[in-house]
């Protein structure tokens, strides 16, 4: 047992993360990625004199869709309020945020952890403008404002995860459930997805959270999972050696794979919130709550769940299918033009294997399949009667695939329906011993491994047709064991 | 052919008739400007090559026989606070030095789209900080009846501007009246709209929920026509109300008005000449018609303390940008936190700095609710007053300013300043329409300013009352006689 593991045993650690997701909306969306610098600036994302800020209500309503979907109390009058610090990144040099009074409070974000459902509470989910890039270069440092004035959601947890694994789902519940209610593109690499983690340790049955540190700039599912176990690792380790962590802001560099303290407490800054006088209050109506309410569609971890216990689909495999909503969309469309309930697991099999490889193949996304869900559903239910073998469901599949038409047709136009006439195969499999003496022998006495040859034998003889259940159970019955 | 006093309506009128052309109007103004205002000190930047451009340009419709506007080849000078496309804009202040913005604010844009001719940028306290135009980091502009005395301020040189004919009319700021203070001192007629009635985009920010752009102009016909054009709403100001301006006039008299006399505002110290000059007034309006009746704003004394938590306040945030990183001119220095502090150090004025402190200070962690949360419970009272008072009267009568215009460095402490402003800040802080109107001159021969105060979007009531003073006791052809060659 390594020593770290050992500590662990005697501390546990405590996370709580700053998500910051960017709204995409059509005036300045998840813009700024790999465009020229300042390229897609104006008066007012320059912060020039005169300029002000304007908040559109399309903004508004991504966000509410975040706060409904997470059971969110949603204020019906919030409000914006500046928050200032002098940074080159920041044009204003103060940013526009919501402090006291917060658009969402208490919700929570379901997270998959290990099959089951794990509820972590939100403390808040609140609007704010993202600023622009600083680069430095040598000892000249530039600034991108591209992506200054970007409208952000920063959803803020509980300090309730107790891993970095946890974390790092809980970065991808929400991911999910941005991508499923379709308020961002999500995407990590641009951006779109920002963490903070707040990171304290305390020893196991302590009630009171230890001195927290927050790692700033953590920007992919990995870097957060290996950015808090650096820093549960540094803590730890800080503490067993009798030292004290110390209230600070750590910058974590992905490329070194290590954290350096940014700002300590003593340096924090004042900033001197106060409402923004240039924006109105944010008012929610009862007709804006109505329409986001009727829209919100059945969300991923209850789709999840209604996979396991109704249509006994595998736990993995019901977190893959909810992952993305078009793959769980077109499961349920396969489910619904299936006749039977239970059939759950094999759809998704046949979902998670053979369609989504040839999509994979072809370079194509489940909403471009040339299947349709029907399709694939009568395919299942010829597999599930009996009617073909699975070996020859999947080169039906394939060509059904390819050419579009229906598997019963390919089935009937091959004629390679499955034989499952009792009579038919035990002549088959009495030919089949007949021309195999020493075989025979040799698998009566004793060499087991002989049994697939059988098998082997009855399936030539039937092209691939024979019920696979039938013919095992026929040859053990002809062979004697 | 001198239309230096020719009136807004009288410019539009002769250019759309062909009696003058736009060029002529334009080419009178820019000469007389060399000639007068080395001494009185308006301008601090002449744009005559837009103002030829645009002259030409009404000049070329009306031989087309196109449309032309409201405003077309009426000059307009603008205050230093409004930013214009190419056109230096400095707030008054030395940390904007040199910058040329690339867009127009709205009321410019509006002012355009009219038809106006623009002058140039007319002097201002830095950032709008002050009520004597002396804070201007550039220059000092006199009073044009007395070059010892002060224009007022902080739109000094938009008042200074018009009652010395080098405008026809031009735009100031009115954060706590800034407007109506100089015209007082300088003897036009200023207008403050109801906040939200005129947009803000592009108008350099000092105390945002108190800020408003109007007109100044030698008649209260003139701001009715001017304010015509700027207001409205606009999309890139959110405070900008939704409702469509009416049609403004000054037409109307003060028949079955009923005009209230805040007994507060008559009650401290009032220079002798100014209350003379306001009774006259009073005894014009009731003899028009009007009922004038005594109200009671019980919380005034308690503006100033309001207005200089919240304005400071708002003002420390506004102004945090000029940090000489993307515009303006920038402080050498070694490391990112001295290039902020030098910058800042070496190019606001003493005045700016303190009111940046002051409102650090209110703002800080923890004083919020002692200060500004406090200032602005203060204003919902304020706001109440003339609520209440609006009961009993349709528009409020006091005198813009206790004295008229003082001379120049007579004010040696900010808080001396700061009580010269005492009449005209409530209004800012209830967000409601202010005008001051001249009505009459001091035994001295300075002009003294009469104050109306409307309800909320009441501008109207303001133009009608104010027309009635202007033509009972206003100035009339009387001009202003302090520096050569004006009248």
């Amino acid at each position: 047992m390594t020593e770290l593991a050992q500590l662990l045993e005697i501390y546990e650690p405590v996370i709580g993360l700053e998500v910051h997701v960017q709204l995409a909306t059509k005036t300045k969306s998840a813009t700024g990625f790999g465009e020229p610098p300042n390229s897609l600036t104006d008066p007012v994302v320059l912060g020039l004199p005169g300029a002000l800020p304007v908040f559109n209500t399309a903004m508004l309503q991504l966000a509410l869709k975040l706060g409904v979907a997470t059971s969110s109390q949603i204020r019906a009058k919030s409000r914006f309020a500046r928050k200032h610090y002098f940074y080159p990144d920041q044009p204003k040099n103060y940013q526009i945020t919501q402090f006291d009074e917060p658009l969402c409070e208490n919700g929570h974000l379901d997270l998959i952890v290990g099959g089951a459902v794990k509820r972590v509470r939100l403390e808040r989910i609140h609007l704010e403008e993202d600023a622009g890039k600083n680069t430095h270069v040598g000892a000249v440092s530039h600034v991108d404002l591209n992506r200054a004035g970007v409208p952000l959601c920063e959803v803020v947890s509980a300090p309730e995860l107790t891993s970095s694994e946890e974390a790092a789902e809980f970065m991808r519940a929400l991911h999910r459930l941005v991508r499923w209610l379709e308020i961002s593109e999500g995407d990590m690499e641009k951006g779109h997805m920002r963490c903070d983690a707040n990171v304290s340790v305390r020893l196991r049955g302590e009630d009171r959270l230890g001195t927290r540190t927050e790692l700033k700039n953590i920007n992919s599912f990995r870097f957060v999972q290996n950015a808090i176990d650096h820093e549960i690792a540094r803590q730890v380790r800080l503490i067993d050696g009798g030292g004290r962590v110390e209230r600070e802001t750590r910058l974590w560099d992905a490329d070194l794979g290590q954290s350096a303290p940014m700002r300590s407490k003593e340096e924090a800054n004042d900033y001197r919130y106060f409402p923004d006088p240039d924006l109105p209050m944010l008012v929610v109506g009862a007709d804006m709550m109505g329409s986001i309410l009727r829209g919100l569609p059945e969300l991923p971890v209850a789709r999840f769940e209604r996979y396991v216990k109704i249509h006994k689909v595998a736990a993995d495999d019901a977190r893959t299918l909810v992952s993305d909503r078009a793959l769980a969309d077109y499961f349920d469309a396969a489910l619904k033009a299936h006749p039977g309930d239970e059939s759950g697991r094999t759809i998704a099999n046949w979902i998670l294997t053979e369609l989504l490889g040839a999509l994979n193949a072809g370079g194509k996304a489940i909403a471009d399949s040339p299947m349709a869900p029907a399709t694939l559903a009568a395919l299942v239910v010829l597999v599930e009667t009996g009617t073909i073998s699975g070996k020859i469901g999947k080169d039906i599949f394939a060509e059904s695939y390819k050419t579009g038409e229906a598997p019963a047709a390919i089935v009937e136009r091959r004629g390679v329906q499955q034989i499952s006439d009792e009579a038919l195969l035990w002549s088959i499999v009495e030919k089949v011993v007949a021309a195999s003496p020493k075989q025979t022998a040799d698998y009566q006495g004793g060499k087991d491994t002989l049994f697939g040859y059988f098998v082997g034998q009855v399936m030539k003889e039937t092209q691939g047709r024979a019920n696979p259940v039938m013919t095992t159970d026929l040859l053990k019955k002809r062979l004697g064991r | 052919m001198d239309p230096a006093f020719w009136s807004v309506a009288d410019i539009a009128r002769r250019i759309a008739a062909g009696e003058v052309t736009a060029a002529e109007v334009t080419k009178a103004f820019v000469a007389r400007i060399a000639r007068i205002d080395p001494e009185l000190g308006a301008y601090l930047f002449v744009d005559e090559g837009g103002a030829w451009a645009q002259a030409e340009l009404i000049d070329r419709k009306r031989a087309d026989n196109e449309p032309l506007g409201p405003l077309a080849g009426v000059p307009i000078a603008l205050k230093d606070m409004i930013v214009t496309n190419g056109v230096a804009t400095t707030a008054g202040s030395k940390i904007l030095e040199g910058w040329l913005p690339p867009y127009d604010a709205t009321v410019v844009e509006k002012l355009r789209a009219a038809g106006a001719v623009i002058l140039g940028k007319v002097n201002c306290d830095e950032f709008g900080m002050g009520s004597s135009t002396e804070r201007s980091a550039y220059k000092k502009t006199m009073n044009p009846w007395d070059p010892k005395r002060v224009p007022g301020g902080s739109s000094g040189g938009s008042a200074a501007a018009v009652a010395a004919g080098l405008c026809a009319a031009s735009l100031g700021t009115d954060t706590g009246g800034s407007i109506r203070q100089p015209a007082a001192f300088c003897g036009v007629v200023g207008l403050k709209p109801t906040y939200g009635r005129v947009s803000r985009y592009g108008i350099v920010a000092f105390a945002s929920s108190l800020d408003q752009v109007g007109p100044l102009t030698h008649t209260v016909a003139d701001a009715a026509l001017v304010l015509q054009a700027i207001a409205g709403h606009d999309p890139r100001d959110s405070t900008s109300l939704p409702s469509a301006p009416p049609t403004f006039s000054a037409e109307g008299g003060v028949s079955g008005l009923k005009i209230g006399l805040p007994k507060e505002y008559f009650a401290g110290e009032i220079d002798a000449d100014v209350r003379t000059a306001l009774a006259a007034a009073v005894a014009a309006l009731k003899d028009k018609g009007a009922t004038i009746v005594e109200v009671s704003l019980p919380h005034t004394e308690l503006a100033l303390p309001a207005y200089y938590i919240v304005a400071p306040a708002e003002a420390s945030s506004n102004l945090a940008r000029y940090d000489g990183i993307r515009y303006g001119k920038r402080a050498e220095a070694l490391d990112l936190m001295s290039l902020y502090t030098h910058t800042r150090g070496e190019r606001f004025g003493p005045e700016v700095k303190r009111r940046i402190m002051l409102g650090t200070y209110a703002l800080r962690s923890g004083y919020y609710d002692a200060y500004y949360k406090k200032a602005q419970q203060i204003r919902t009272l304020i706001k109440r007053d003339f609520d209440e008072a609006f009961t009993q009267c349709d528009v409020l009568l006091t005198p813009t300013t206790p004295t008229p215009a003082y001379e120049l460095g007579a004010k040696s402490t900010p808080l001396e300043m700061y009580l010269g402003d005492i009449f005209t800040l409530a209004c800012n802080l209830a967000g409601l329409p202010g005008m001051s109107v001249p009505c009459g001159l001091t035994s001295t021969g300075l002009p003294v300013g009469a104050q109306l105060l409307g309800k909320a979007l009441d501008e109207a009531t303001l133009l009608r009352t104010g027309a009635v003073i202007e033509a009972a006791v206003g100035l009339g052809d009387k001009r202003p006689t302090g520096i050569g060659g004006i009248a």
